[in-house]
């Protein structure tokens, strides 16, 4: 029987690809065998379109043990342990049902994580919105964090960190993008194999439903109206059940009854059955009709591509299925043996004794297409980066524009989002949210593991390489002041529709960017995920190549924070300031502009800065370090003496623009105090190194004074800032809730 | 002294209190599963935080049903200590231990923060290391904090000294500013008429270390030590 | 075998902040002759019981020992023959 074409052009397939699929099975596949193929070579489970740029990705190190290919990435942490962790959208979803799409996006990156044997213990968000002046967005803001909130804080796992950031592009499109860490010991590391023929394969965890059918293909295609009456593609997420699941499937990994294990995310049981048996190089057979169901009368179709919610496909050692259920029921949890796997590579399923389908399993993913899409570089790009930024105005008040700075929600206080999150359960949480980046301890040693999420929209639609390797430039510096030595990245790719040459352009920009400030910065890529078609009425969000990246701390006595510790403690700037102000948030808020050129990032300065910040973060020289970024150094001395509620006397040399000194954002830079009797030692270090710097001035008092000396111009100088610490405070802490009642 | 600390499917500050009174007090210390018929051997029965059953219904609606909870209530009226602290406080409210009951909190979310704490009752197992209003910095991680009880309930538990512990500013002056969640009169722990168990919000347990940067919550633990070696040690 | 329409709501006496916020939205939308909004559970509880009276005392037992905490809700049910 052949199949209407409309059928698997409804499924996302083009008809070369079902010609495709013809030659490879060899005859015309059925119903079931189409929706399979459609869901496996849609962008969201395949990268057809993203794979040739991700190749290029810097992905081999000393210390991983596992890159990309698996559910998710492993890095050594010394002491036979390791970190898990990985990046994951759930864009789509959270863009037509907030709280859900944001909670099945944690339950699903946690899957990822203890699917590999390792206890998840911290979570990250990087989140992104339209302008918070609209009802939509504040509606969506709230319910995506409330979202976050209900599933984390349910099951237990501290949301420690990430970004939030508001911008138009992402008006109708909003990102949500999550990262979840985990520890493992090595010797307990499993992995998406279904190896050893005749071993049994075991369904486990929640009931299948019929929520989510084709939720993969829905993530592959552009929002609109007709995919927002798609809405049963969203599913409801239970984190109590994720809860027992994990629990479970931590006990029984720990048995050693288990061969290999995988989450059943998007594509559900079509997408862990092939990439287990195709990892393998084995086959799988398996009854539908013994799959545990929610609902009456479900057909093979169906089963095989709900994404119904906290399920696990295992496989497990022959003989050990009743040791592996008691343990499941222990945690009243179903598991079942639904078949086997076989030595033929077919993904055979049957109900019972018909075969309802057959199909090499590495045709669904090795040999899923792969599209070398045209590129084009954007007309815009020239004219943003041309816009004559030198010629603006310079503010009369520093002050001002200081505070607005601070109450702009890119840059206001995110306590009203991190407060609702449980950051502290696990008793690990040393550095909570708020500072550089998150510190973790290890328990029973004295290491730590830091981590953070970064990355500036707005700089990569400016300059898309740039921008993506300032997002590694400044994940890594994050890591540095926090007293880290970043060892590796998981990456989030958001895009719009690829299909576009333009799109696609900025994807191979952005991709190139990454892959140079990784090499230089020794972090290389352990995997991530790939958000394509975040466009709605042909309106691209920003490219946001999001960069999650993991630290070890070698000693938790020297980790270090942001805030000013001592008064009398000298403050220094390490690297340079730049006359720059393209694409800075001081050119939104001050003019409304979104335009100049991303920039510059120097590699070799940056690395040599965070080189010197980290050793002497070690050697115990260095009290507080952050980095400078949106808003400038005015207001990461902010934040440095909101940390500490402390004030800060500084006088500087003014050598061009007193706004682009004060809010430009040049990169590699870090302030930094430390003890004045060191400040001797510590210049000699820095020159050493060839580490430009500046000596800005004192932790003091309990205002924020700046001044600035111009050699060339007697009438120059004089005083830019002078706030107290505690109006700044105010000001920072008060934007977000204010904006949100 | 031998803890007890109660796991209920979807606790999550098992492991935490297990923990804590692990490194703070150095005695034995031990899970007991929700199925178990008996807390025998225990000196004292700790239930943790976390969303247990999910917190469908009510929270700590059904763990209230728990086989565990039958002796529970019965070691807690028979005069043993028993500490709930978040959700175990609610488990205690829902299992009439404890007078009341905790409802959402006010602005509708869930709030993890410090807060501060007024100890109002140093006579207590609880809280005898402490000096009479001395202000504890502990944590809060909750949605449903917001505690509540009828006029005449609230009455009784002032006059019978059983709110133990209410939210404050740091000078350890009681005002709405310091209440994070609605509760009648800040009141962030109460205890029974008996002073035996003790239900309260905050989480001592994760303010214990100095890795956190926090040990104020020591103090409880330290006190519930304390007493029993005067009694029994 | 009947069915039990179960409503719970907050008492009277007790703040309903979710209650409050809805109020106000619904003003701020022009329904300013809303009062009061009070946000409660509704639950459909099937019984296999043959007589009314039966149905009707096991409801209420449920609803006293665990779908209603009487200390701050209320609760009203009706019963349905199905």
């Amino acid at each position: 029987m052949t199949l209407e074409p409309q059928i698997w052009r409804e499924m996302g397939l083009t008809d070369d690809e079902y010609e495709r699929i013809v030659t490879i099975l060899g005859r015309q596949p059925n119903y079931v065998e189409v929706g399979i193929f459609a869901v496996m070579w849609s962008e969201h489970c395949s990268y057809k379109t993203s794979r040739p740029a991700l190749k290029t990705l810097p992905t081999e190190g000393p210390a991983i043990l596992q890159g990309p290919g698996e559910n998710a990435g492993i890095v050594d942490i010394g002491d036979g342990q390791a970190v898990v962790f990985k990046i994951e959208s759930h864009n789509h979803p959270s863009a037509i049902e907030p709280y859900q799409g944001a909670a099945t996006g944690v339950g699903g990156i946690l899957r990822d994580i203890f699917t590999m044997g390792a206890r998840p213990i911290a979570v990250l968000d990087s989140l992104r919105f339209g302008e918070l002046n609209s009802p939509r967005v504040r509606y969506l803001f709230d319910g995506v964090v409330a979202g976050i909130s209900g599933y984390g804080n349910c099951i237990g796992v501290p949301t420690v960190g990430g970004e939030v950031y508001f911008a138009d592009s992402y008006e109708d499109n909003c990102l949500v993008n999550v990262m979840c860490v985990g520890l493992i010991d090595q010797k307990d590391i499993k992995k998406g194999v279904a190896s050893g023929v005749g071993n049994p394969v075991m369904v486990v965890g929640a009931k299948t439903g019929r929520d989510g059918i084709h939720g993969a293909t829905f993530a592959s295609e552009e929002l609109s109206e007709a995919a927002a009456e798609r809405r049963p593609a969203v599913q409801v997420g239970d984190p109590f059940m994720e809860k027992l699941l994990l629990e479970a499937c931590l006990e029984v990994i720990k048995t050693g009854y288990v061969v290999g294990i995988q989450d059943m995310g998007a594509a559900g049981l079509t997408s862990s059955s092939c990439e287990m048996a195709s990892r393998a190089g084995t086959g799988l057979e398996m009854d539908l009709a013994l799959v545990p169901r929610r609902e009456e009368g479900m057909t093979p179709y169906e089963l095989m591509l709900s994404e119904s919610q906290e399920r696990m496909l295992l496989v497990v050692q022959q003989g050990t299925e009743e040791k592996v259920t008691e343990i499941f029921a222990k945690w009243d949890l179903d598991s079942v043996v639904v078949g086997q796997v076989t030595a033929d590579g077919l993904l055979r399923l049957k109900e019972g004794d018909k075969v309802v389908a057959e199909i090499p399993a590495k045709a669904l993913t090795d040999e899923a297409p792969v599209y070398h899409r045209p590129t084009e570089k954007p007309a815009y790009l020239a004219e943003v980066q041309d816009y004559p930024v030198d010629a603006l105005t310079m503010p009369d008040d520093y002050n001002e524009v200081l505070l607005k700075l601070l109450a702009s929600p890119n840059i206001a206080s995110k306590e009203y989002v991190y407060q609702q999150y449980d950051h502290m359960v696990g008793l690990n949480t040393v550095v909570r949210p708020g500072s550089d980046a998150a510190v973790l301890r290890v328990k029973d040693t004295n290491k730590g593991i830091a981590m953070t999420t970064d990355c500036n929209g707005r700089y990569c639609y400016l300059n898309p390489k740039t921008g993506a390797a300032i997002a590694v430039a400044e994940a890594a510096r994050n890591l540095v002041c926090s007293g880290a030595k970043p060892l590796a990245v998981t990456n989030c790719l958001n895009f719009g529709n690829p299909e576009k040459p333009e799109v696609m352009w900025t994807i191979w920009q952005c991709v190139e960017g990454m892959a140079e400030a990784c090499r230089n910065l020794e972090t290389p890529v352990t995997g991530g995920n790939v958000s394509l078609y975040n466009e709605t009425k042909g309106n691209a969000i920003y490219p946001t190549p999001t960069i999650g990246m993991v630290g070890l701390v070698e000693d938790l006595n020297k980790v270090c924070t942001q805030g000013f510790k001592q008064e009398g403690d000298v403050i220094f700037l390490l690297g340079e300031n730049l006359p720059e102000l393209g694409g800075s948030e001081y050119l939104k808020i001050h003019f409304g502009l979104e335009q100049g050129n991303a920039p510059v990032l120097n590699l070799e300065l940056e690395k040599k800065v965070q080189q010197l910040v980290l050793a002497e973060i070690k050697s115990g020289l260095i009290q507080s370090a952050h980095d400078c970024a949106e808003g400038g150094l005015a207001v990461a001395l902010a934040e440095c003496c909101m940390a500490g509620n402390l004030g800060a006397d500084i006088t500087m040399v003014r050598r061009f623009r007193g706004d682009a000194l004060l809010f430009g954002e040049s990169q590699s830079r870090i302030i930094i105090s430390i003890n004045q009797e060191h400040s001797v030692e510590l210049v000699k270090k820095m020159v050493e190194a060839g580490v430009p710097y500046t000596q800005l001035g004192k932790v003091a008092g309990d205002s924020l004074l700046l001044n600035v000396v111009n050699p060339g111009c007697s009438g120059c100088g004089g005083n830019l800032l002078n706030l107290p610490v505690a109006k700044l405070a105010e000001t920072w802490r008060g934007a977000i809730p204010c904006l949100m009642q | 002294m031998k803890f007890g600390v109660v796991v209920f499917p979807g606790s999550n500050c098992d492991a935490d209190c297990l923990h804590a009174i692990k490194v703070v007090t150095g005695q034995p210390v031990e899970y007991i599963w929700h199925k178990s018929g008996s807390v025998d051997g225990f000196d004292c029965i700790v239930l943790p935080g976390g969303f247990s059953y999910g917190d469908y219904l009510r929270c700590g609606a059904v763990a209230r049903f728990s086989p565990v909870m039958t002796p529970v209530i019965d070691f807690a009226q028979r005069g043993g200590l028993l500490l709930g602290i978040c959700n175990g406080f609610q488990i205690l409210t829902e299992a009439g231990l404890l007078p009341g009951a905790l409802h959402r909190n006010k602005n509708l979310q869930f709030l993890c923060h410090d807060t501060h704490l007024r100890i109002e009752n140093n006579q207590t197992p609880f809280t005898s290391l402490a000096t009479a209003g001395q202000v504890i910095r502990v944590p809060i991680a909750h949605g449903e904090g917001n505690y509540y009880a009828d006029t005449a309930t609230i009455q009784q538990l002032e006059e019978n000294k059983q709110v133990l512990f209410r939210y404050c500013d740091p000078q350890g002056e009681i005002t709405p500013a310091a209440n994070p969640n609605g509760s009648v009169n800040n009141i962030a722990g109460i205890c029974n008429r008996q002073g035996n168990v003790l239900g309260m919000m905050p989480h001592p347990e994760r303010c214990a270390e100095d890795i956190l940067g926090n040990t104020n919550g020591q103090l409880i633990f330290q006190s519930l030590l304390q007493q029993w070696q005067r009694r029994c040690g | 075998m009947f069915q039990a329409k179960i409503y719970v709501t907050l008492r009277k006496s007790v703040l309903d902040p979710q209650g409050g916020v809805v109020r106000k939205s619904l003003y701020a939308m022009g329904y300013q002759n809303v009062p009061e909004v009070r946000i409660g559970r509704y639950m459909v509880v099937d019984l296999e019981v043959a007589d009314q009276d039966a149905a009707a005392k096991q409801v209420r037992d449920m609803c006293d020992k665990l779908l209603v905490n009487p200390v701050i809700e209320d609760y009203t049910f009706e019963l349905v023959e199905v």
